[in-house]
Order: C-alpha cells, then structure tokens, then sequence
C-alpha cells in the first residue's frame, strides 16, 4: 500500500515536470503569437529592424541570432585550444591519476562560479585589457564576450570529452603501441577517432551552454542593436535583448521579446538534443 | 594420448640459427618483487615457441618485454639482455623495436574506426612509412593471404572489420602485425577467446607462417602447444623451469614441476 501511495508520488511528479515544461511552451508559443502574426515568422527572423517607434513599430531578431551565433561559435573555436588539452591530460596522459583528478576538480570549479562574477571580471578586468591592446574601442564586443564564453564552457567541454577519451579501450591503444607508434600517434589514430564523436558531443552541449548564457554577455557586448561587423565591434545577443529590455516592454514588443525566447529555446533545444544523441550512440558502442 | 598423436616432429632437420635471446633476464613491477627471475633462453628462427605455466608465473610479462610492451607500466625494471638478432632490444629504440617484433593480444583488437584495409596497413600509417598504392595494395593481399583471410575479405576490403567474427577479427591483427615483416611475432593466448574452430584455423595458419616468420606464443592450451610448437617453455613463479623441444618436454620433462603441470595437477 506504501509503495503504491510512493508510486502514485513519483508519477504525479514526473507528469507535473512535463506539465510544467508543456506550459512553458505554451506560453512562450501564445506571448510570440502577436508578433509571428504581425511580421509573419521568417520576415521577423530573418529582419534586423529593431524600432520601438510608436506608430512604425517593427521588430526583428535577426541582429540578435547573429550575435548569439557569432558569440556561442568563437567562444566554441577559442574554448578548444584549452579544454582538448586539459580532455587529452586528465583522460590519457594522467587517466587515474592524482595530478588528473586535481586538475579537473580545478577546472570543474570554473563550472560554478556564477556568471555575474564572470561578467564582473570581465568588465573591470577585460574590458581595459582590450582597450588597451586595440582590439574594441570601447573594450566592449563580440569577442570580449567570446572570451569570457569561452572560459565559462572550458569545463563543459574538457570534462566530457576526457570522460570519452579515458573510455578508449587499453588493448586498442596497446594494438597500437604494438605497431611501433609513439604516444602522439596513438592520440591522432586511435584515441581521437574512437572517441571523436563523443568528444564532438562535449561540443555540442558546451555549445548549447553559451547560446543561453545571459549575464556575462549583456554586461560585456555592448547591447548595440546592429548586426556585428567585426570581431571588435559591439552588438546584442537573443538572451541580453530580452534581459535588458523586457522590463519596460508591453504589448507587441513584449510579444517580439517572447518570440525572440521562443527561437532561443528551439535552439538550445535542438542543440543539447543533436548532442545527447551523438553521445548516446557513442556510450552505446 | 591424443596430445602425442598431433604433435610435430621437431627431430629432425639441422640446427636452426637462434633469432632471439633471452640472457638473464628479470623484471619487477614492484620493488624486490621478479615476476620474472633470471631467465635464460635462444629462440630458434622459423620455429614455434610456446610459453606455458599457471597463471601468474610470468608468461606474459616475459613476452611483452620482447616488444617492450612491458614498459608501459612505468615503474617496471629490467635487467639482463634481450637480443634480437643479436642487438639488445633495452638499448634500441622502442618504435624500431616494436616494428621488428609484431604483437598480438588476447582479444582481438583490430582499430574499428578503420577500414580492413586500414588496418592492415595501420602500422604503415602509425609509422609514417610512405608507400605507394600499389604497395599498399600488394601488402593489403599478401598479409590477408598470409593470414589466410583474403578470399573471405576480399570484396569489403573497404568496409570496417566489426561485422567480422572473432576468429577473423583476430586473423585481421595477425595481419596487421605481419604486414609490417617483423623478425618475430609475439602472441599472448591469441586463441583464448575463440571458438575450437577459429582456433584450430588459427593454429593451422600459424604452421603456415612459421615458413616465413618466427613465433613465440603464450598459451593455456596444452594440447595447442603440443600441436604447433616445436619448443616449449615452461615458467613458474616466473622462473624459466624447463625449455626444450616439445616432444621432450612433454615425454620426459626433466623437472617434476613440468610433469605435474603438464599431467593437469596444478594450473
Ligand atoms: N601491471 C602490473 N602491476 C603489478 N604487477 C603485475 C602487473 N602485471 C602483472 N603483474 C604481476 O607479475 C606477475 C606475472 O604476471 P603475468 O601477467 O606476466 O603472468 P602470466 O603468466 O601472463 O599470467 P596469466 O596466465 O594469468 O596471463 C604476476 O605475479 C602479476 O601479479
Ligand atoms: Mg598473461
């Protein structure tokens, strides 16, 4: 009887997450309604017009995607020189190791430093470090952002993809090592290759953390509604617009806001589902 | 006594030249303790040697330190000499050693994100030893034919070798380790996991290569060693207890050890 009321709990709960989760869909669906009618749904994408003028209103998030895009995929190209060779020291070279374990519990503590923090460093600390070094003219931008995107995921990234590197079968690197090849072979033919799409899913989920992230970037891209022309310029990300704009928004803006929310979801959520499959599959062989 | 009816006749003939030799070898893992003590041995070119002995005595540890296999365990030690057509193979480089001495495991393991092809070819590729298509396709049939899996494999030359069974699995490493011409092939119980009928292919196919190729095997498989081999080792407690022609050792083994191994008592 216990274990039937336990039982009943356990569903109610799990039907309440996926209530939740419907609802929130929903709602993200009907708030967009106004503005996917107004502009239609690839003219409101695919438009970088942002003119909150009573009278001539047009709302467009495509100014938005591209600074999210440009800022996740940099912060993705410059996150690899620093996560693959923590992957490659805590899942090969040091597997099992005190040094390895010491390494990614550091490195794990950069996973839960709140972004505030990362933003604030980023803005006392950075910011100048760019001015100075003629990278942005006001310090702000695509690539400071980058850069401190790139710091935030490093942790996403090396963790799971020295988890699929020290999953590498031993008797596969010994075939190798039995061939005559040196550790850096064995790394480039055997480890990288059987691994790879499980290192490309730590990837893809690193990804998908900085399209989301809000707090950092808002703080350090500039919040210029432009589509950004150079790695030093300013710009605007789909979460900044919608944090530092929803405030004072109501009626069709407000609507473009949840659209804008709406899009970022279907995102991230293709993102960190393209991910979990691949990795699935590769756990699976 | 079926043992006896399979075995070679190893008798005859002249002596052959010793291709590798063991001199004093010992090896530790940890500190004062020798997984293998002060070892002794030639190992005749063109011949099969099995190593045989109860778990733990050292067998494969001896035999990966061939290759220098066994040094991917850093704190291991060795001392004494290992010479492989008379250079010692501590003193060589471990890449040209590993080229010379082909290896091959247990289980089979061929790379399964290459091709057959690819694999046979692997230790080209991991060496960074340039050969022309051609070449590599003549390499690619001669070793499978070695093997004795080219009719088999033929037509998916280019498909990954997973859908292969184990016995072909472990022919494709056989291959893999003989595509490179080594001097001596090293294999540790490469049957151990396969069927009766993959073994016996296997066997059949090492008599075949023995033509060619120098084979020091490991096994459990008395009645293997007895069919292939024309030498026998027998090791305990990583001790070289006894070593001689098969059909002596198991006839008449000088040491009571052997005897009582090889009868079953122990093992
Ligand atoms: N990686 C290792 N670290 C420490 N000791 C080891 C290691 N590998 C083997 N040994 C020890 O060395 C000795 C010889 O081991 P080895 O693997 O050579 O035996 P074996 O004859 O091949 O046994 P088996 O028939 O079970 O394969 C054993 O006492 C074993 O405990
Ligand atoms: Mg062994």
């Amino acid at each position: 009887m216990k274990d039937k009321i336990f039982r009943g709990l356990l569903y109610g709960a799990c039907v309440l997450v996926l209530l939740l989760c419907a609802a929130m869909v929903y709602s993200l669906v009907s708030g967009s309604w106004q503005a996917f009618g107004q502009f239609g749904f690839f003219r409101f994408l695919f438009s970088a017009e942002w003119d909150p003028t009573a009278g001539k209103e047009e709302y467009g998030a495509w100014a938005f995607v591209t600074g999210t895009l440009y800022t996740s995929f940099l912060a993705l190209v410059l996150c690899i020189p620093f996560s693959l060779p923590v992957a490659l020291f805590t899942g090969e070279y040091f597997r099992k190791t005190r040094i390895a374990s010491v390494i990614s519990s550091i490195v794990d503590l950069l996973a839960g430093i709140p972004s505030i923090v990362y933003g604030l460093w980023g803005f006392y600390t950075l910011c100048p470090l760019m001015k100075s070094w003629g990278l942005s003219d006001q310090g702000f931008g695509v690539l400071t952002s980058s850069i401190v995107l790139a710091i935030m995921i490093i942790p996403y990234a090396s963790s799971l993809s020295a988890e699929f590197i020290s999953m590498v079968p031993n008797e596969l690197k010994e075939g190798a090592y039995s061939l005559g090849a040196t550790r850096l072979e064995v790394i480039r033919t055997v480890v990288f290759p059987v691994a790879g799409s499980g290192i490309f899913a730590g990837y893809v989920l690193a990804l998908g953390r900085a399209l989301g992230e809000t707090m950092a970037v808002t703080m350090l891209i500039g919040n210029t509604i432009q589509i950004p022309r150079s790695l030093g310029d300013t710009g605007n990300t789909m979460a900044s617009v919608i944090a530092n704009q929803f405030g004072e928004a109501s009626g069709l803006k407000l609507s473009s806001l949840i659209a804008i929310g709406l899009l970022l979801f279907i995102i991230t959520a293709v993102i960190n589902f393209l991910g979990k499959l691949i990795m699935k599959r590769q756990r699976g062989k | 006594m079926t043992i006896m009816e399979n075995m070679q006749d190893t008798t005859q003939g002249s002596p052959k030249h010793c291709i590798l030799e063991f001199k004093d070898v010992s090896i530790s893992y940890t500190e004062g303790k020798w997984a293998v003590k002060s070892v002794n041995a030639a190992i005749k070119e063109r011949s099969i040697t099995a190593i045989m002995g109860p778990s733990g005595c050292g067998k494969s540890t001896l035999l990966r330190s061939v290759n220098r296999m066994h040094e991917l365990y850093p704190e291991i030690k060795t001392t004494g000499q290992i010479l492989l057509d008379g250079k010692d193979v501590l003193q060589m480089n471990a890449m040209e050693v590993r080229r010379k001495a082909g290896m091959v495991f247990q289980r089979p393991n061929p790379f399964p994100t290459m091709s057959i092809y690819e694999n046979v070819l692997a230790g080209y590729k991991l060496n960074g030893i340039k050969v022309s298509k051609a070449q590599k396709d003549e390499i690619v049939q001669k070793s499978l034919q070695d093997v004795g899996l080219w009719d088999e494999v033929k037509d998916s030359l280019m498909k990954r070798g997973s859908f292969l069974s184990g016995g072909q699995q472990q022919r494709l490493c056989i291959a893999r380790a003989v595509a490179l011409r080594p001097r001596i092939l090293l294999m540790d119980e490469p049957t151990s996991a396969l069927d009766p009928i993959a073994t016996r292919k296997i066997e059949d196919m090492l008599l075949e290569l023995k033509k060619e190729f120098t084979i020091l095997i490991v096994t459990h498989n008395m009645s293997q060693a007895a069919r292939i081999s024309d030498d026998s080792m027998f090791m305990y407690l990583g001790e070289l207890v006894e070593f001689s022609d098969t059909q002596t050792i198991f006839t008449n083994p000088r040491d009571k050890r052997t005897e009582e191994y090889l009868s079953g008592q122990f093992g």
